[in-house]
């Protein structure tokens, strides 16, 4: 208890202290930045892979059509 | 015989220097950008009253100095590429890095001239009192500079033969050398305060040193095979 | 080594499905509460861009010196992760400050100095793109100038003391909260076995790459 108390007295940059037991008030304005932060996270994973996905798409249809000249040619 | 690196560093930086005294074309220009730039910020900066901003003083010095530095270093290679000096250069028997070396010492004096007339005029224009220390205050502009133009040199050099080497130069040149310009500025406006604080502007002499140390080495290390095709 | 791609990224699916759950489960901190939380994946991103960072010095110093393509492959793969990394730490950051500090953007130095990485690494991709033939070696001279950078940016935040939590913030924290501790070293190597992933799939990109341009070459004949 009188860590939690010392905890909340602190009100120092130097480190992270845990709140422990006690209600967990929520702060609603927080909330939307969180979960931006994290939906952010996923869309930019999910967008690079595409790119990936889609870049490779591309060398390997160049690949085929560039095999089927040179099947055509002999 | 193989002249030795001294030498050939020497040999450049004369080349250099007899080639500028003769038009004085770029130390002439790059001081009336260096002075159009502070005169722009004059405007910037200066409230109605006439007074100018407080402890503007020290970013409006090292700006003008980072911007000058790139249009020196634009156009010196750009008469380097002209006049094909630098191909010339890198084909003789002589150590790549030496040729480095003295093209850097001659942008250094450049950058030096252009940077004794602008710490006057910015001190005159923004009541700064920049000259209460001057050894600190010297010892800020000269690790500066070489830190700028160590990592400018290379840049400029490495570029010469790419199409898009003026728009690529600030692009590559800025973030690389934003710490030795936070450095200097910090360091400048702690020079600034009344009293001065020395120990600051020391610790900040003290990480553009390292800075230096690091640059200069990766340059000299890595200029043979950037320069090599 | 192909083997062990799907493996890999079962197990970072499993750790990512697994971390926002353990992060809501976690604790408040005391002074910032709940927006504290997004410290877990802030911090986590700047390990995989600094694990990214040494990545494309050395891939860099590699090429350079050896001309070796498998190098230069990797140094371009980490170059984009660098720069995407560094957004998402810069935009989780920014959207923690918005909160903690009031702001949604601070000129302290650590942001500062995160942000100049993030430049000097569109920069290196800058330069690839629109260099011209032989941009290959430009690159890794900036590759290795950013990577050579980098220890004075984590430096900066000690030598200029600001609103950004001091680096004793994780030196400490393993003592003053274990339970953070072990999920900010969960999800920072879910991040890290993230970019290995990363990589491996770009890198494939630009092997095939260099497969279709050897391709090309053979069809002239």
């Amino acid at each position: 208890m009188t860590g939690l108390l010392v905890a909340v007295l602190q009100q120092t940059p130097e480190g992270f202290v845990p709140v422990t037991g006690g209600p967990q008030i929520e702060q609603i304005p927080a909330a939307p930045l969180v979960i931006a932060s994290y939906a952010f996270f996923l869309l930019l994973m999910v967008f690079y892979l595409w790119t990936i996905w889609r870049r490779i798409g591309k060398v390997e249809s160049e690949m085929r059509t560039l095999e089927r000249r040179q099947g055509e040619k002999r | 015989m193989r002249p030795g690196f001294v030498e050939v560093a020497l040999l450049v930086l004369k080349k250099d220097l007899a080639i500028e005294f003769k038009s004085r074309e770029i130390v002439y220009t790059t001081l009336f950008f260096a002075v159009a730039c502070v005169m722009i910020f004059s405007f910037a900066f200066v409230m109605e009253e006439g007074v100018p901003v407080e402890g503007a003083a020290a970013g409006i010095l090292w700006i003008a100095v980072a911007f000058s530095g790139t249009l020196a270093l634009g156009r010196t290679f750009e008469r380097e590429r002209y006049t094909v000096t630098l191909r010339a250069l890198l084909l003789a028997p002589a150590s790549r890095a030496a040729v480095y070396a003295g093209t850097l010492l001659g942008m250094i004096l450049i950058m030096a001239a252009t940077e004794v007339v602008l710490t006057p005029m910015v001190a005159f224009f923004f009541h700064a009192p920049l000259f209460t220390r001057p050894l600190l205050l010297v010892a800020l502009l000269a690790l500066g500079t070489v830190g700028f133009a160590s990592v400018g040199t290379l840049f400029a050099a490495m570029l010469v033969r790419t199409r898009t080497r003026d728009v690529l130069l600030p692009i590559l040149l800025y973030p690389v050398t934003i710490p030795v310009i936070i450095a200097g500025v910090r360091g400048t406006a702690a020079l600034l305060q009344s009293p001065p604080e020395e120990p600051v502007a020391t610790l900040w002499i003290g990480l553009l040193t390292a800075f230096d140390v690091v640059f200069l080495t990766l340059a000299l290390w890595t200029f043979e095979p950037l320069m090599t095709e | 080594m192909k083997k062990l791609f799907v493996p890999l990224a079962v197990v970072v699916a499993v750790m990512f499905a697994a971390a926002p759950i353990a992060i809501a489960m976690a604790d408040y901190e005391s002074t910032m509460l709940l927006v504290q939380k997004i410290f877990y994946f802030h911090f986590a991103t700047w390990m995989a861009m600094t694990l990214a960072i040494a990545v494309c010095g050395l891939a860099s110093l590699v090429y350079l010196f050896t001309a070796s393509k498998v190098a230069d492959w990797c140094a371009v793969a980490s170059a984009e992760l660098v720069v995407i990394f560094g957004l998402f730490g810069l935009f989780s950051g920014s959207l923690w400050g918005r909160k903690a500090w009031g702001v949604w953007w601070q000129w302290d130095a650590r942001v500062t100095m995160a942000t100049m990485l993030v430049l000097v690494f569109l920069g290196y991709l800058m330069v690839r793109k629109y260099g011209g033939p032989g941009s290959e070696k430009l690159a890794a001279a900036m590759g290795i100038f950013g990577a050579a950078t980098s220890p004075f940016v984590y430096k900066s935040v000690d030598w200029w003391r600001t609103i950004h939590p001091q680096t004793t913030v994780m030196k400490t924290l393993g003592d003053k909260w274990p339970g953070a501790w072990m999920l900010v070293i969960f999800c920072s190597v879910a991040f890290l076995l993230l970019t290995v992933l990363l990589l491996a799939a770009r890198v494939r990109l630009e092997a095939m790459r260099s497969r279709l341009d050897e391709l090309y070459l053979a069809a002239e004949d």
